[in-house]
């Protein structure tokens, strides 16, 4: 299909980068999977401009960018309440809007949450690396939205059959204070008894010093047992991995594909998109839960996506 | 039968961690594991992470959930397999010493009360197992490193180091297959490519199981092998080496 100029980016962001579901299959070759740090969000946002849910789509972090639209189009924001107005005007979340061009998008005070998402119907143009189009930047692949660069795309101008967005029931809230379920291990035997009780029993703060890859965490250190040194081995998205400081750092989307510290478990699936949207200063308890619970969340969050997806193919 | 456990290492993964010490032989078996887990395909596998001690499996829940993942899992590999001699690739990596493509050659040298021509002469003398591939796409962790040649990091890392960059960091040696900052003693540099960017499939020069091992070049060889392999011309020298599995 003919490449469109969609967006001329007259302000960038803060940090404004092109996401999808990361790269699959190469990280025992090294790369890290990278994609969005809200996996809910950016499937949602996919889905309500009647794209495939692993569309590349704009993530935009507390500080949206200044965007001028060149085509006409149909996008959806998603994740981060960061105000969103279209020619100065407010305009709804979790929904189809339509743009016209010379519509200018622009983001305002941060409301809740971190991350946004832009979806543009028929997707946004990035260079494809390792079957994926997500920015890693500390790997060299794609970069960060540019200022007075031009945003292409297969812009098809198709018109989603509905705008109808979300219900406010299912629309996600993102607190400044989470508790998220944690599948302990894999190193468990390696903290003492006190180091296990006070991860669980305490509250954790994020670090301004927190970023795709990894939040670090201000905490009552978590106490590893004396020679508690391991071989480097696969670290997931979420995985909580415990320095000799005892402070901990939970593993984000831009991750590398191993790491050496001991980990005390990994956050579920369901709940990585409250750390995602979770505010610097933010608060983190965590509670164990089994992997047969993690997985049934997991499910019903799918279950959730597809059914939408569905819907949206007859709405 | 050797040792291992099935731990999830989250909603999404699980670590196949074998109990015994880091070597060549467990080495091999971690990479007949992970031939025998892509022969029987799993279905909601999506990937598969050797490491030192052990592999992690990915894989999509909804397709396969944890109880019976594990259970597959322990029938693959109590299985029995024909024990036996396994061929792994050995890679001739061209390397030229010293100068402004290893900087750092002197720093070795003088750590270790040797000639330059000595510790050169020691880093090609021995196969280096790659025991994973971590850090950056494509780099190395090699195992083997002739002990009298080992040195410290650097007290300052640089900022930047170069692409091939042939490197020491204590009983280590590695490549930088990107450039990246690093704190290793860069001895050294290869003018070959370990990954492509490029190829969308995906291209490595290196995988887990292989043996690579150092050849000298001089900086002419350096530059004619350079040319041939951005024209995509460089023949890869690359001999077989049988291996032993460790079977505990």
């Amino acid at each position: 299909m003919e490449q469109k100029e969609l967006f001329h980016v007259k302000k960038p962001g803060i940090m404004t980068t092109f996401q999808d579901m990361g790269r699959t299959g190469y990280q025992r070759f090294g790369v890290p999977v990278s994609g969005a740090m809200d996996p809910f969000a950016l499937q949602v946002a996919n889905i309500l401009v009647g794209n495939p849910r692993d569309t590349v789509a704009l993530e935009v972090t507390l500080i949206g960018p200044t965007l001028e639209v060149l085509e006409p189009m149909t996008i959806a924001i998603t994740g981060a309440n960061l105000n969103p107005k279209v020619n100065n005007v407010s305009v709804g979340m979790w929904k189809p809007i339509r743009l016209e061009a010379g519509d200018v998008l622009t983001f305002g005070q941060h409301h809740e949450g971190v991350r946004a998402y832009i979806a543009v119907s028929g997707g946004v143009d990035a260079p494809t690396i390792f079957g994926s189009k997500s920015t890693d930047m500390k790997s060299g692949f794609g970069s960060m939205l540019e200022k007075g660069t031009v945003i292409k795309g297969d812009s098809d101008n198709r018109e989603v059959a509905s705008l109808v967005g979300l219900s406010q029931k299912v629309v996600p809230t993102y607190a400044k204070s989470v508790k998220v379920g944690v599948i302990e291990g894999p190193h468990t035997d390696l903290f003492t008894e006190e180091g296990r009780t006070r991860f669980f029993d305490t509250v954790h703060v994020v670090d301004a010093n927190s970023n795709r890859m990894g939040y670090r965490l201000a905490s009552e250190p978590v106490t590893l047992k004396e020679g508690s040194d391991i071989f480097s081995d696969a670290i997931p998205f979420g995985g909580i991995q415990i320095p000799r400081n005892g402070q901990p750092i939970i593993l984000m989307a831009d991750r590398q594909t191993t790491g050496g510290y001991p980990r005390i478990g990994t956050v579920i699936s369901a709940d990585i998109p409250k750390l995602a949207q979770l505010v610097p200063k933010g608060e983190i308890q965590f509670y164990p839960i089994s992997v047969e619970e993690a997985q049934d969340r997991y499910i019903k969050m799918e279950q959730f996506l597809y059914q939408l997806e569905v819907f949206r193919r007859y709405v | 039968m050797m040792e291992y456990s099935i731990i999830p290492a989250g909603d999404k993964a699980v670590k196949v961690w074998f109990h015994d010490d880091v070597s060549p032989g467990l080495n091999t078996t971690i990479q007949r594991f992970c031939d025998r887990l892509e022969a029987i395909n799993i279905a909601g596998v999506t990937e598969l992470v050797p490491a030192f001690d052990s592999v992690t499996i990915y894989y999509d829940p909804t397709i396969i959930l944890y109880e019976d993942l594990h259970r597959e899992i322990s029938e693959i590999y109590e299985t029995p397999v024909k024990n036996g001699n396994y061929e792994a690739r050995l890679i001739h990596v061209p390397v030229v010493y010293g100068g402004e493509y290893g900087p750092d050659l002197q720093r070795v040298a003088d750590h270790n009360n040797l000639a330059t021509d000595e510790v050169i002469k020691r880093h090609q003398a021995r196969e280096y197992l790659i025991y994973m591939i971590g850090f950056l796409p494509g780099f190395p962790y090699l195992g083997g490193l002739d002990t009298t040649i080992a040195t410290p990091r650097l007290e300052n890392p640089r900022a930047s180091t170069f692409a091939g960059a042939v490197g020491i960091a204590h009983e280590q040696t590695g490549i930088y297959p990107v450039e990246s900052p690093g704190g290793w003693n860069i001895i050294g540099k290869t003018p070959l490519h370990l990954v492509d960017l490029e190829a969308d499939s995906g291209s490595f020069l290196f995988k887990a199981g292989d043996f690579i091992r150092f050849f000298e070049v001089s900086e002419k060889e350096f530059q004619e092998i350079e040319k041939q392999v951005n024209e995509g011309t460089y023949q890869l020298d690359i001999s077989k080496k049988e291996v032993e599995e460790d079977v505990g």
